[in-house]
């Protein structure tokens, strides 16, 4: 019960950070204070926050899960590719449009869209595909909250208690605090996962009688491939580059854009984003290698078991047999297992905790949708005019209560791993609509017909991928189960872990097709005035 | 051509992130990291090191001035 404890007390520090920055706001009621914290956030701010926003559960729980299962590729998959990717387009795309919300006042990437491109309702669609994407992430953090306060009470908390107080307490700060709040609570919490993973690496290190000997253990055993990339294909390992497009093509990372004070606060965050990741996520994915050489903890051998008949017997076994074994297998709670067999239980609480912020990080996704809400539908369509600042700001706090009651609902009811699966499709969603930022900010001949190519082209690749993984099972570790190859090619496979195409994820073809649509669309339809023009790309 | 030797040495470091080379080696650097894992981690410094040079060298700092000038004629113009 002490972890729990000491889980609660960090939820009350949340919370009143939350409360604090609505405090500092001294009752002003004006959108951009509430939603932008009036583009006021300096560089340490600035730097932990978004890349707080960035890392949600899956950089502590799904990474070292993940590498409990394929190896150290996990890093080089996930992490050393965001590290580059990711840095670059904020760079590249974050600091353009930082200067374009400065000078014209956007609030939104919708905003910015429907100026750029002179369009009304092509906004709307873009708005409405954008937070479809972006409901399952709000929903997988309260489930996450849940699970996690249940395990760590040893089931003393039920999880539909778990997740309610981390719904409500999300909503409490995000409600009260608006970004400012958000913001505070996101570097809180990155100071946290990064106190975290190094306390972890020593804890676990020392109860396991050493790194040195687990590592040499292992690489003398069948498991030695875990020290290689040898369970993951190279087309594979290069599709996987594709996805940290989706991050800066994600709203609530392009919102977050807009809160810095002055352009020279991106400097620190994109030289350091890198070594954050590298902070972050190289304990957990090495911990959760090394957690195959532990003996001594029934979970793990349950775990390795479940894996072993996978891979032996998983050709024979019916399709719902062999997901439940996946599920056996998975090693997401690889981490909360050797904590509490290794950590004292006082450190258990305050890890715990760590792992807690993780889970957590749905408030910007909560803000964004408020955000986009309240400025791409109720501002844009006569709403602020008709009634005020004063009550676009109340319905977006409104909106934040009633879309935290609907993920609260909805959790409850619907088993995890389907928006697990959610977020997978969302991640290639947002990496094909990376296109939109790309032609909007560096392309004069891009057009809405183009964006509204690219949009519905997203909403179909997505929809497609989900039902083809609905209807065709996942087939036993080992090849594919081939779907189409028209003259011996192979180009549609159903993978263990998803779908294919000519070898590549998903995400390859629809990150092309989108930038392909977007040339040939706008090529055929007419460009905006040149006053528009000249407003985004001046003499240029 | 500091451009060109910029985006040059971006897309080296996105072939280098393939790693090829390492791919099925089991070895233990320090008798302990995996060398894979260990290749990635010195990738992420070098990322680290890439984006000091983009923000030093390729700053766009032209953006400042346009926002610091919009902002001064709305200044002159209230």
């Amino acid at each position: 019960m002490i972890p729990a404890i000491v889980v609660f007390l960090y939820l009350a520090i949340v919370l009143y950070i939350g409360i604090f920055a609505f405090r500092r706001a001294k009752g002003k009621e004006e959108a951009e204070d509430y939603f932008l914290a009036s583009r006021s956030l300096g560089p340490f701010v600035f730097l932990f926050s978004l890349f707080g926003t960035n890392m949600t559960a899956f950089a502590i729980l799904g990474s070292s899960g993940h590498a409990f299962s394929n190896g150290i590729v996990t890093f080089g998959l996930m992490a050393s590719s965001s590290g580059l990717v990711i840095p670059l387009t904020i760079f590249l795309i974050g600091t353009r449009v930082w200067a374009l919300g400065k000078k014209h006042g956007f609030m939104t990437p919708v905003q910015m869209f429907r100026d750029r491109w002179e369009c009304s309702h092509i906004g709307t669609t873009i708005f409405v595909v954008q937070a479809v994407l972006l409901v399952p992430y709000i929903i997988i953090g309260i489930m996450g909250g849940g699970t996690t306060l249940y395990t760590i009470s040893d089931g003393a908390v039920p999880f539909w208690f778990g997740g309610a107080i981390v719904a409500m307490v999300v909503m409490s700060y995000v409600f009260f605090g608006g970004m400012r709040g958000t913001a505070w609570v996101n570097t809180f919490q990155t100071v946290l996962f990064l106190c975290f993973g190094a306390i972890a690496l020593i804890v676990i290190g020392v109860g396991m009688g050493g790194f040195r000997s687990a590592a040499n253990a292992i690489q003398n055993s069948p498991m030695a491939s875990l020290l290689t990339r040898e369970r993951i294909s190279p087309y594979y390992f290069f599709s996987y580059t594709f996805i940290p497009l989706s991050a800066i093509a994600f709203p609530h990372i392009l919102i977050f854009c807009l809160t810095a004070r002055k352009m020279a606060q991106f400097k620190k965050t994109v030289i350091f984003y890198p070594l954050c990741i590298l902070a972050i996520w190289l304990p957990c994915v090495f911990l959760g290698v090394m957690a195959n050489r532990v003996t001594d903890i029934p979970e793990i051998r349950q775990k390795q078991e479940a894996r072993r008949v996978l891979a032996t017997q998983g050709k024979n076994m019916a399709p719902e047999q062999r997901d439940e074994l996946r599920e056996k297998s998975a090693g997401d709670d690889v981490i909360m297992v050797l904590l509490k067999h290794y950590a004292p239980l006082w450190l258990a609480g305050l890890l715990g905790a760590g792992i807690m912020a993780a889970v957590m990080a749905s408030d910007s996704q909560i803000l964004a949708l408020s955000t986009m809400f309240t400025e791409d539908v109720f501002a844009f369509y006569g709403g602020k005019t008709r009634f005020g600042e004063h009550v676009q700001v109340q319905t977006g706090r409104i909106f934040i209560i009633l879309i935290t009651l609907f993920a609260y609902i909805v959790a409850l009811r619907a088993p995890e791993t389907i928006f697990e699966l959610a977020i997978q499709y969302a991640f290639s969603g947002y990496a094909a609509l990376s296109p939109l930022l790309i032609a909007a900010l560096f392309w004069k001949g891009s057009t809405k017909w183009g964006a509204l190519a690219v949009t519905l082209w997203t909403a179909i690749t997505v929809i497609a991928v989900a039902v083809l993984q609905s209807v065709v099972p996942a087939p036993a570790p080992g090849p594919a189960t081939v779907l189409w190859a028209p003259g011996g090619v192979e180009v549609l496979s159903r993978t263990p872990g998803g779908t294919a195409v000519f070898g590549f994820m998903p995400v390859v073809p629809m990150v092309i097709g989108s930038a392909l649509l977007m040339i040939f669309v706008s090529l055929a339809t007419r460009k905006p005035a040149s006053t528009t023009l000249a407003k985004y790309f001046g003499g240029r | 051509m500091k451009n060109i030797l910029l985006v040059l040495a971006v897309v080296v470091l996105y072939v280098l992130h393939q790693d090829i080379w390492f791919w099925r080696s089991a070895r233990l650097v320090f008798g302990f990291i995996p060398i894979g894992l260990f290749y990635q981690g010195c990738f992420s410094v070098a990322a680290a090191l890439l984006m000091w040079l983009l923000v030093t060298y390729a700053w766009p700092a032209h953006l400042e001035e346009e926002v610091e000038e919009a902002n001064t004629g709305e200044d002159r113009s209230a």
